[in-house]
């Protein structure tokens, strides 16, 4: 099994960390992982994206032409990584702010209102939390306990009490894909 | 005990200084290599194994307390990215001309000038040709994997012991800011006194009972003593050169071609021979590990067996030079490199060796 999958969208919704929690996870389950970002000057509102791959074997190149798996947050990604999507593969977007929805016919395309979900839920901290859900569903890369291990990895002790509310957040993530 | 974490490369060095019982760190920050610093400073290393963290005034000051604190005999080590490390350079010479063990690590970013903070491996040739003025070489590490991070701290700073003479980490911005799965060694006891006046009785440590004071310089002004020390400098060079050779081959058993390429872009290049391969395409990859002293030897040897070889760097084309000089001329050495930031896919990659050797895909 190997999975290269790209979280792509502005800076601040949580890009960076999901991929992290995700590598964490996948770590936990025993498998290979990088996590690659596109570093630059980051700041609130600038494009941010990291490289994730998950595999049973070594990996060589933490940097890939084109990705199994997308999860699209702004239309600068969208119209950045659709083309870039294996064929087969399946792309993940909120469709929040996108006005030029993806066209391929060739990949599986998941729409999540994330957004939407985040404000009804009234945090939208747990934003990146409900797409990490909407991609463990689409995607059953490892199992919900490994991602949990790879939370209390992921966070400092004086945040641990949060992990109810992202675990809930996530399990809300899983029901917005349809 | 041995533990597996997720983390940056650059973090990953800061734990690695603290677990192989470094005495201290002198940095300043700068993108995209402040995780070093700033990882040790939430180590608190002071309050546990005694480890000094300081961030100095500048790259030329915590350069300059390398060079007093490698003068004591003790473990010390410095970080920055390109525009620092060109700043640290005049240190660095003294403290090859000086004779002293240290850790310089540089975690590459493009240039020239101040230029970007993305990925580069521009400067190659100011790590291996000497960089500062004088003759003198580092022993230059090259890591590909966060994990390699971890184990050429201790490797870098073991061989400029045994060598009294300066290593370098030179990495590139990838395997710094990436993360990945890493076994952290366990904790070695930082030297006692005692030990580091036992083991490098050269060192500034106070006499002791010895009839002569150790006296660190690297300045002397009669001719004939300095070409003696550039002798014994050289003499040093040769010694590493023949037992210090480190490389990692892939493939090159059938290999008809051959690509080198250092870093993580070795990497790339391996995912990008790995599916050359599925098509046929008998292709080796050479990783060079130490880059000073260069595996001159055994690219001799493989350009007796390929038909001609690709060089990949995040350059302009640095590392192709010592690659042309092992081969002779005997087959053509070709040059791929992104420049300013920018990193080759395992795609491009190919299109490039395509490019080059047309024969190749016919």
């Amino acid at each position: 099994m190997k999975e290269e999958i790209i979280i792509a969208g502005f800076g601040g919704q949580g890009v960076l960390s999901m991929g992290k929690i995700l590598a964490y996870g996948a770590l936990m389950n025993g498998s290979e992982v990088t996590w690659m970002p596109a570093y630059g000057p980051e700041q609130r509102g600038g494009t941010a994206n990291v490289t994730v791959i998950v595999s049973d074997k070594p990996i060589s190149s933490p940097i890939v032409d084109s990705y199994d798996t997308a999860v699209i947050l702004n239309q600068q990604s969208l119209d950045k990584f659709e083309s870039k999507v294996k064929p087969g593969g399946t792309l993940i977007y909120d469709p929040y702010g996108i006005h030029r929805p993806p066209t391929r016919t060739d990949i599986t395309i998941v729409p999540v209102n994330a957004t939407d979900e985040a404000i009804a839920l009234g945090n939208s901290k747990t934003y990146n939390m409900l797409l990490l859900g909407a991609l463990l569903k689409v995607r059953n890369l490892i199992p919900d306990e490994a991602i949990i291990r790879g939370l209390e990895k992921t966070l400092p002790e004086r945040h641990h009490h949060l992990i109810p509310l992202n675990r809930e957040a996530i399990d809300r993530g899983k029901k917005l894909v349809k | 005990m041995e533990e597996i974490k997720l983390m940056k490369g650059n973090e990953a060095i800061a734990h690695a200084a603290i677990r192989y019982g470094f005495d201290g760190y002198f940095g300043y920050p700068i993108t995209p290599q402040s995780e070093v610093l700033e990882t040790l400073e939430a180590l608190m290393p002071w309050e546990t194994t005694g480890m000094v963290v300081l961030q100095a005034e500048s790259e030329v000051a915590a350069i300059n307390m390398v060079y007093g604190g490698a003068s004591t005999g003790k473990k010390v080590m410095t970080s920055s990215s390109s525009p620092g490390v060109s700043l640290k350079q005049e240190g660095i010479s003294y403290i090859a001309g000086a004779e002293l063990p240290a850790l310089i690590i540089n975690v590459m970013r493009g240039g020239p000038g101040l230029g970007t903070i993305q990925p580069s491996q521009a400067d190659y040739f100011q790590a291996t040709k000497g960089g500062g003025h004088g003759d003198y070489h580092l022993i230059v590490l090259s890591p590909a994997t966060v994990q390699e991070m971890v184990d050429f701290v201790g490797l870098g700073m073991d061989l400029a012991f045994k060598y009294r003479t300066p290593a370098m980490l030179l990495a590139d911005g990838i395997v710094g800011q990436m993360m990945e799965k890493v076994r952290l060694p366990e904790f070695r006891p930082r030297r006692t006194d005692d030990e580091v006046r036992q083991q490098c009785p050269w060192a500034a440590t106070g006499k002791h009972g010895r009839k002569k004071r150790n006296v660190i310089t690297s300045l002397e002004l009669e001719s004939a003593a300095m070409e003696k020390n550039n002798e014994r400098l050289q003499e040093t060079y040769r010694k590493i050169s023949e037992n210090e050779v480190r490389f990692q081959e892939y493939y090159t058993d059938d290999a008809e071609y051959l690509i080198v390429a250092f870093g993580t872009v070795a990497r790339i290049a391996l995912k990008a021979i790995e599916e050359a391969r599925e098509s046929g395409l008998k292709i080796g990859l050479l990783r060079p590990i130490t880059l000073w002293p260069f595996c001159s030897a055994r690219i001799a040897e493989l350009s007796k067996q390929v038909k001609g070889i690709l060089t990949v760097e995040l350059n302009a084309g640095q590392m192709i030079e010592d690659v042309r000089l092992a081969v002779n001329g005997s087959v053509p050495v070709y040059h791929y490199g992104r420049m300013g930031g920018m990193i080759p896919t395992p795609g491009e990659i190919m299109d490039a060796f395509k490019a080059d050797f047309p024969d190749a895909v016919k």
